[in-house]
């Protein structure tokens, strides 16, 4: 946004001022009986070109935030209808239907939070260990260049197909009813490691040059240099890569639903029984549909449209999780990019 | 106390191309002896062999021996780590640790490699360290701030001082002053000179007065072309080269003409 609004800003005062006082100085200037018509045409297309440009990119920016800011809007809308305290602590287990009590999303949440934990103690290690041979070990040799090809490939996998492999890696060793927890953190590492690999590997290289040399010349051995020296230097960037993977990951529904399938009671234990994530609590929420509220023979409260709000409720909680998850991620890498800068 | 360094038949390679053809000297033991030359003939290649930093940069070999006090630093059952510690290097630009303080970056020799110290003998290092390197007056009273928000002409004094509390025998220097104003390489200039009562010193300079003013001995390199090897020239008395060399490129060189 502000990106947009500086560009626009120099535009007005590069191109706009600039043409201006050149105009006035033409003007102005005595010499300006010789100079040919054709020139001042030329400045004045120059200049409704300017204006249409400031026009069109301006409008660009509208177009992009109306999705945006219409996001944020309908969320915040319809989410906060049933954001209670109530609705944090309490599971779905004995809901029925449309009728109080209306339940909530202890669960999904828990479920998210244990699922996403399991997710980065599989793919922080893996992925900062491979950066960190990538960078560090194995610069521009073949090994690296088959690893590097495999990381892109891997980035661009499809994240049902990281959910099948997932699913069918513990299918094989439990059987086909093998639905866990952990099968969904395998399932979303699938999908997390190389972007952390790829975040890692660019703040490695970040690391000036210079400072493993001081570290070698002082008769650190490599592997030392790179935990005592390198690690700490490239620390803060390669948090912020992994919370942008997590926060990437954390919405996924189709892995989820495959891997650690959907439940309505809370369960603390990722290696055994199905487990709720917040983004299959939405979906099944509202693939549900509107309760019967008509046929009311247990004389409680009935909400036909209840599904919808907790669907929404629970995805503003999502939404406020990546939310949150992106700030730090980025206030971090700011603060990074301006201890480079000077 | 210094060590005296024997240099035999040394070719230096990246990868297929030889940088450095040939060089035998010796470099005498608490003295401070200068490389000159022109530049892309090989000065730092050379003063990287010397404490082995030269084989960390990828494809990187030596043939040929480099004594330190007759022991073979390229012998089989030499650890380069090891040579590291006993053989100091300065680099051209500043590099403290960024991320430690003063007092930490003195000590990161020591810590990095795991060496337990007592609060005492820390101090101590610490203190000793950077009188050494004539920082201690300027810093005592911000020890633990960070090593990045001094001047770079006291991060190179740091980086000497970190140098030197690794307890070395030999310090090699590539262009130390080269980044820093003329009274911060006064400063560096008069450490050296002190130094090398203690340490055998080894300086790259392209600053031909600062030769003659630190250096008790001067070795000149050259190089016939572009892609050529370097080949050292000339070694003798800084006072000899510069006032009255035996090789003709080398008088060339000090005088300024060039071709
Ligand atoms: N990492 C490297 N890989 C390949 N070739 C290199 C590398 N570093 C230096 N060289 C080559 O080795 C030769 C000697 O370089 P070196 O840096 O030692 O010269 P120098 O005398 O220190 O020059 P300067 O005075 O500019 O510092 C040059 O031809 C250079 O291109
Ligand atoms: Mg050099």
């Amino acid at each position: 946004m502000s990106k947009i609004s500086s560009f626009r800003v120099n535009l007005l005062s590069k191109n706009g001022l600039k043409s201006k006082v050149l105009f006035k100085n033409i003007k102005n200037n005595r010499l300006s009986k010789f100079i040919k018509p054709s020139s001042r045409v030329i400045s004045r297309q120059r200049r409704q070109f300017d204006n249409f440009m400031k026009v069109l990119i301006f409008l660009s920016f509208i177009i992009v935030s109306i999705p945006l800011v219409s996001i944020i809007y309908i969320v915040v809308a319809n989410g906060l209808t049933q954001i209670t305290p109530y609705f944090l602590t309490h599971t779905m287990k004995g809901v029925m239907g449309g009728f109080s009590p209306f339940g909530g999303i202890l669960h999904a949440l828990v479920g998210t939070i244990l699922i996403t934990l399991g997710a980065m103690v599989i793919s922080i290690p893996i992925g900062i260990l491979t950066a960190i041979y990538l960078v560090e070990y194995a610069k521009g040799n073949k090994l690296s260049s088959i690893v590097n090809t495999l990381v892109d490939i891997m980035s661009g996998v499809p994240s049902i197909v990281a959910g099948l492999f997932a699913y069918s890696l513990f299918a094989l060793f439990f059987g086909p009813t093998a639905v866990f927890g952990i099968s969904g953190s395998l399932a979303l590492s699938v999908l997390m490691i190389p972007t952390i690999i790829r975040s890692t590997q660019e703040m490695l290289n970040l690391v000036p040059n210079q400072l493993r040399e001081a570290s070698y010349g002082l008769g650190v051995s490599k592997f030392r240099t790179i935990i005592k020296v390198v690690l700490p230097t490239a620390f803060s960037g390669i948090v912020t890569g992994v919370l942008l993977s997590i926060a990437r990951v954390i919405g996924e529904t189709a892995p989820l639903l495959l891997t650690a399938g959907s439940i309505d009671s809370l369960n603390l234990n990722l290696f055994s029984g199905r487990m709720m994530s917040l983004p299959v609590y939405i979906y099944n929420e509202y693939s549900q549909g509107l309760a019967v509220c008509t046929n009311n023979i247990f004389g409680a409260d009935c909400l036909s449209d209840i599904r919808m709000q907790r669907a929404w409720s629970a995805a503003l909680v999502l939404f406020i999780f990546i939310i949150i998850l992106n700030l730090v991620g980025t206030t971090i890498k700011k603060r990074i990019l301006k201890k480079r800068g000077k | 106390m210094g060590q005296r360094i024997d240099v035999e038949h040394l070719d230096v390679f990246y990868g297929k191309f030889m940088a450095v053809e040939n060089v035998s000297m010796t470099i005498n033991p608490n003295q401070v002896t200068a490389f000159i030359g022109p530049s892309g003939c090989g000065k730092s290649t050379f003063l990287r062999t010397i404490n082995r930093m030269h084989e960390m940069t990828d494809k990187a070999t030596v043939k040929g021996s480099i004594l330190l006090e007759g022991r073979n630093l390229y012998s089989s059952e030499i650890d380069p780590v090891q040579v590291r510690r006993e053989v100091g290097m300065v680099f051209q630009r500043p590099n403290p640790f960024p991320t430690m303080s003063i007092r930490q970056n003195v000590l990161a020799g020591i810590k990095l490699n795991n060496k337990s110290l007592t609060k005492a003998q820390a101090d101590e290092i610490v203190e000793t360290s950077l009188k050494g390197a004539n920082l201690f007056n300027e810093v005592k009273d911000r020890l633990d701030s960070a090593a990045i928000g001094m001047s770079g002409g006291q991060q190179q004094r740091l980086c000497i001082a970190r140098a030197i509390a690794m307890k070395p025998s030999v310090l090699l220097m590539d262009e130390p002053c080269s980044a820093l104003d003329p009274i911060s390489t006064l400063a560096v200039e008069d450490l050296i000179y002190e130094l090398s009562s203690n340490y055998t010193i080894v300086i790259v300079t392209h600053n031909m007065q600062q030769a003659s003013r630190v250096s008790q001995r001067t070795a000149f390199f050259n190089i016939s072309d572009v892609g050529k090897p370097g080949r050292l020239i000339e070694m003798d008395q800084t006072t000899k080269i510069f006032s009255n060399p035996s090789n003709q490129q080398t008088e060339n060189y000090i005088s300024g003409k060039f071709g």
